[in-house]
């Protein structure tokens, strides 16, 4: 009996899984909370034999993960960061995948009146002057640098809040249970909201604004500053994620019948 | 109050109905846990007995030292193991960032000082006693070392088990290196603060659960594998 449970031991301590082919995807929290990873991934093993490792992080994390080659491809939605990333030579290309958009979100009873008003500028400009509870992300992600461009639309400047303002320091989740425990105003992926299961007192209260539109791209990471990069893994991959296979289960993915994700890779 | 009732429900079906994704990150938690509790045992224990016999200048400050690190922050362990993995770092060649392996590195680093200090105290405890009989034998300090070690390898068990218990229940380093990769890193404790992300405190919870019956598990399995003679004083 003993010698029995002593290998079993033994057998857990020697368990190892190889996987055929694998490469390493750092993601945004949004795209993995949303849901829609756990629907592609799987189909993307069946018809690439491929098998996607998620690193679930932040925007700004998840280029940091690509700059020091320590991923192979990165999936996130802020382009300008994007953008420097390219200029600066650590990734080869940036395609479009997808897009969402972000939502405002409050207590129902609403008390920094934003429903209905006719811009997010706006929307932020209310919760501002009456100084409303607002949660905010922190984490320098691609969430987080949109808030903080739209306060600027506004004319306002995070620094120079009150404590009404609480930035968080984490992902898209967290942030939402912090929101959800004070009660307060935050700005969340549309995604992320709807599969968000610890609603409490919390509500949809604005979206539609083209300014809030979240578009999602891929870049591999360049080769020629990482070798070990496995380019062709992250070719074919790509190759996938603009197909039509790729359209069809991105646009009907739906969470309550939702459509969340809107194909427009080219 | 719902939700603990709810996490107790979830997890009893989780374990009742052997749910295959629960099977496998719980077997990762223990696979990387036990491998790292055999590595720092192995480092930690001769290490305590060596500081026992061992009469050097810096003693008593490398014990002092070796106190203090039982309280070593695991996030800074993960970020130190995360940076010295890291392509861009040092041993990035390895490309072990990510990787179970990392987390085995990380796990070792925290619980060495923890074993190696509850191991020193008793195994001190010890010595006390046998000295004058050892030397007077006129053993070798591979003897000495090796006659405490096994004489006191019931209070052994205790420091190993206390450095089980940390590393088991550790997300803040291993989450860093090993990032929480669905069927790759994901342990009980990285998942837990994933469903806690997502605001699903019951499966969260249940699976809280699953860990903590997991340790008492493996405690009372290595209780009782380890009773090998009943006589004696341990």
């Amino acid at each position: 009996m003993k010698l029995i449970v002593a290998s079993l031991f033994a057998a857990v301590i020697g368990t190892v899984s190889y996987a055929g082919d694998a490469m390493k995807m750092a993601v945004t929290t949004s795209f993995n909370n949303s849901g829609l990873a756990d629907v592609l991934l799987p189909e993307i093993e069946k018809d690439l034999d491929l098998e996607v490792q998620l690193l679930v992080v932040g925007t700004g994390q998840a280029l940091t993960l690509g700059r020091a080659g320590d991923v192979d491809a990165i999936l996130v939605h802020s382009r300008q960061a994007e953008e420097k990333f390219l200029a600066d030579g650590f990734g080869t290309n940036r395609r479009e995948i997808m897009y969402n958009d972000f939502v405002f979100i409050g207590p129902k009873d609403d008390p920094a009146a934003i429903d209905g008003v006719p811009t997010a500028v706006s929307a932020l400009q209310n919760i501002a002057s009456s100084s409303s509870r607002f949660v905010s992300r922190g984490d320098d992600s691609g969430t987080h640098k949109k808030e903080l461009s739209l306060w600027g639309s506004a004319n306002l400047d995070p620094e120079t809040f009150g404590d009404w303002y609480r930035a968080v320091g984490s992902g898209m989740g967290a942030a939402l249970n912090t929101a959800s425990g004070m009660n307060a105003y935050i700005m969340s992926d549309r995604a992320s909201w709807l599969n968000f299961g610890n609603k409490g007192d919390l509500a949809l209260l604005y979206a539609g604004d083209p300014v809030l539109f979240n578009q999602y791209a891929f870049l591999p990471v360049n080769p020629e500053l990482h070798p070990h990069v496995k380019t062709d893994l992250t070719k074919k991959l790509e190759g996938w994620l603009v197909s039509d296979r790729a359209k069809e289960l991105i646009d009907t993915y739906k969470i309550n019948g939702e459509t969340l994700f809107v194909f427009n890779a080219e | 109050m719902v939700d603990l009732w709810d996490g107790m429900s979830r997890a009893f079906w989780l374990v009742v109905t052997l749910d295959a994704e629960l099977v496998e990150i719980a077997l990762r938690s223990l696979q990387v846990t036990l491998i790292a509790l055999v590595v720092a045992s192995a480092i930690a224990l001769p290490m305590a007995a060596l500081l026992t016999v061992r009469r050097f200048k810096a003693r008593r400050t490398v014990i002092a030292v070796l106190n203090a690190l039982m309280g070593l922050p695991p996030v800074v362990v993960g970020l130190v193991v995360y940076v010295l993995l890291s392509r861009s770092g040092p041993f990035g060649v390895l490309g072990l960032l990510f990787t179970p392996t990392a987390m085995v590195i990380a796990q070792v680093i925290i619980i060495v000082p923890l074993i190696a200090s509850i191991a020193h105290q008793s195994l001190r405890d010890l010595w006390a006693e046998y000295h004058d009989l050892l030397i007077s034998m006129n053993v070798t300090q591979f003897q000495k070392i090796s006659t405490l070690l096994w004489d006191a390898r019931r209070a052994l068990l205790t420091a190993s088990l206390a450095g089980f218990g940390r590393a088991i229940g550790e997300v803040g380093a291993i989450m860093i290196v090993g990032g929480n990769i669905d069927h790759s890193t994901r342990v009980l404790t990285t998942a837990i603060a994933l469903e806690t992300g997502k605001g699903d405190f019951a499966l969260a919870l249940g699976l809280g659960f699953v860990l903590i019956a997991l340790a008492i598990v493996v405690n009372l399995a290595i209780h009782w594998l380890g009773r090998t003679e009943r006589e004696g004083r341990w």
